[in-house]
């Protein structure tokens, strides 16, 4: 298999990842489709890694391993602190976050 | 030149590897599609998951097993356990609203995604894509290894650094997290004085009452006057029953008017023994058995 082939592959799994942060409304999944494009990243990582025979590609994909660990800690209490003043986890509920 | 390209690919190849790739391309965008579209926010999170093994595969296929096994310890494991915690925290049954707040977001999302689409495939058909050279020779001590000396030579500042950013995010949901307690909490003593202000009973509330016939924690016991108290039983379950007039047979009529009655619901349970209830009686008063034998 070429590298464009895994490429394209990542493509298009990071475009769906976007679909899906525009469309879905819950915080929730708009988090989950962030992970997804996530983690295409690291598949096109992993590919070049590959391609160009060197280590270093995977290694930035463990630091976006790394990263995206600490972003859904984080992301996920946001999440459910705006959840316990409003009662919902609906992007569309939390057009003023500053109340 | 050739030579060294046919023989990095010759070197690189991996044993069924188009066979997986495709099924495993196949299975991921389906899952991925899926999850977008799945209304239940479960289904989306189990959807991830089958995208997240179908890429650790990928990775593994790729001459990259730490990272597959990593892809599927961290993400698999933790991450979307995470997010199926919070998922029922917020309540399982979430589900989107199909109302669009923006007018035409859907089309409008679907259209940037395809642009998008058409931009990176754009960019990856200009680029040179080689033939891949294959990390034979980089995994030649073991992909661990490689890694390691990568890691803790050329990237430990990065390293070092991810080691704050862990610790920044741990303490941060720490404070997110917490809620502040408005009110101190009450001490035993706080709550033995509350008690008694309100008038209403300090003392522990009597126990429901327990009789031969009865065993059930909806009969209320019997004051020493006989008369039957209500604060024996759940609250719940006082205002669902006539709890006071239960205890009829037991205080109010003589026992073999009891022995009848249960006969009689037994009869009327079963459908059949009738004239039983005679000779039961009979038998009861005779030899002094139980009721319970008698019923039988």
């Amino acid at each position: 298999m070429s590298p464009g082939h895994y490429l394209a592959l990542s493509a298009i799994l990071f475009t769906i990842g976007g679909l899906g942060v525009l469309v879905r409304r819950n915080a929730i999944v708009v988090f989950m489709c962030v992970e997804l494009m996530l983690n295409a990243t690291n598949l096109a990582f992993v590919t070049f890694a590959r391609m160009h025979g060197k280590l270093d590609g995977q290694i930035i994909a463990f630091f976006v391993m790394v990263v995206a660990a600490a972003e859904v800690v984080v992301g996920l209490a946001i999440i459910m602190t705006i959840f316990r003043t409003r009662r919902s986890s609906s992007v569309d509920d939390a057009n003023l976050l500053k109340y | 030149m050739t030579a060294h390209v046919i023989a990095g690919q010759v070197a690189d190849a991996q044993p069924g590897e188009a066979f997986i790739f495709w099924l495993l391309a196949v299975v991921s965008v389906c899952a991925a599609l899926g999850m977008i579209f799945m209304r239940r926010a479960v289904h989306s999170a189990l959807l991830l998951a089958v995208v997240m093994l179908s890429l650790a595969a990928l990775y593994a296929v790729q001459d990259a097993p730490f990272l597959a096994f990593v892809q599927v310890i961290v993400y698999t494991g933790a991450v979307l356990m995470l997010f199926l915690f919070v998922l029922m925290l917020v309540g399982v049954s979430s589900t989107d609203s199909l109302v669009e707040t923006i007018r035409g977001q859907r089309l409008w999302g679907a259209v940037a995604a395809l642009g998008f689409l058409v931009l990176l495939a754009a960019g990856f058909g200009n680029a040179a894509l080689g033939d891949s050279a294959g990390l034979k020779q980089a995994n030649a001590e073991g992909n661990v290894i490689g890694l390691a000396r990568l890691l803790f030579t050329q990237y430990v500042f990065a390293f070092e650094v991810t080691s704050a950013l862990l610790i920044t995010a741990a303490l941060g949901a720490m404070v997110l997290a917490h809620r502040e307690r408005t009110t101190p909490k009450p001490t035993q003593k706080d709550l033995s004085v509350k008690r008694f202000k309100s008038a209403a009973h300090p003392g522990p509330l009597p126990g429901p009452g327990t009789y031969a016939r009865h065993n059930a924690v909806d009969m209320p016991a019997l004051l020493p006057d006989g008369t039957p108290s209500e604060l024996s039983v759940n609250p719940v379950i006082a205002a669902r029953a006539d709890t006071a007039s239960r205890h009829t047979d037991l205080y109010g009529e003589s026992e073999g008017d009891a022995v009848t009655a249960d006969v009689a619901a037994v009869q009327a349970a079963t459908g059949r023994a009738e004239g039983a209830d005679a000779e039961g009686r009979a038998v009861v008063r005779s030899t002094g058995i139980s009721e319970g034998e008698a019923e039988r």
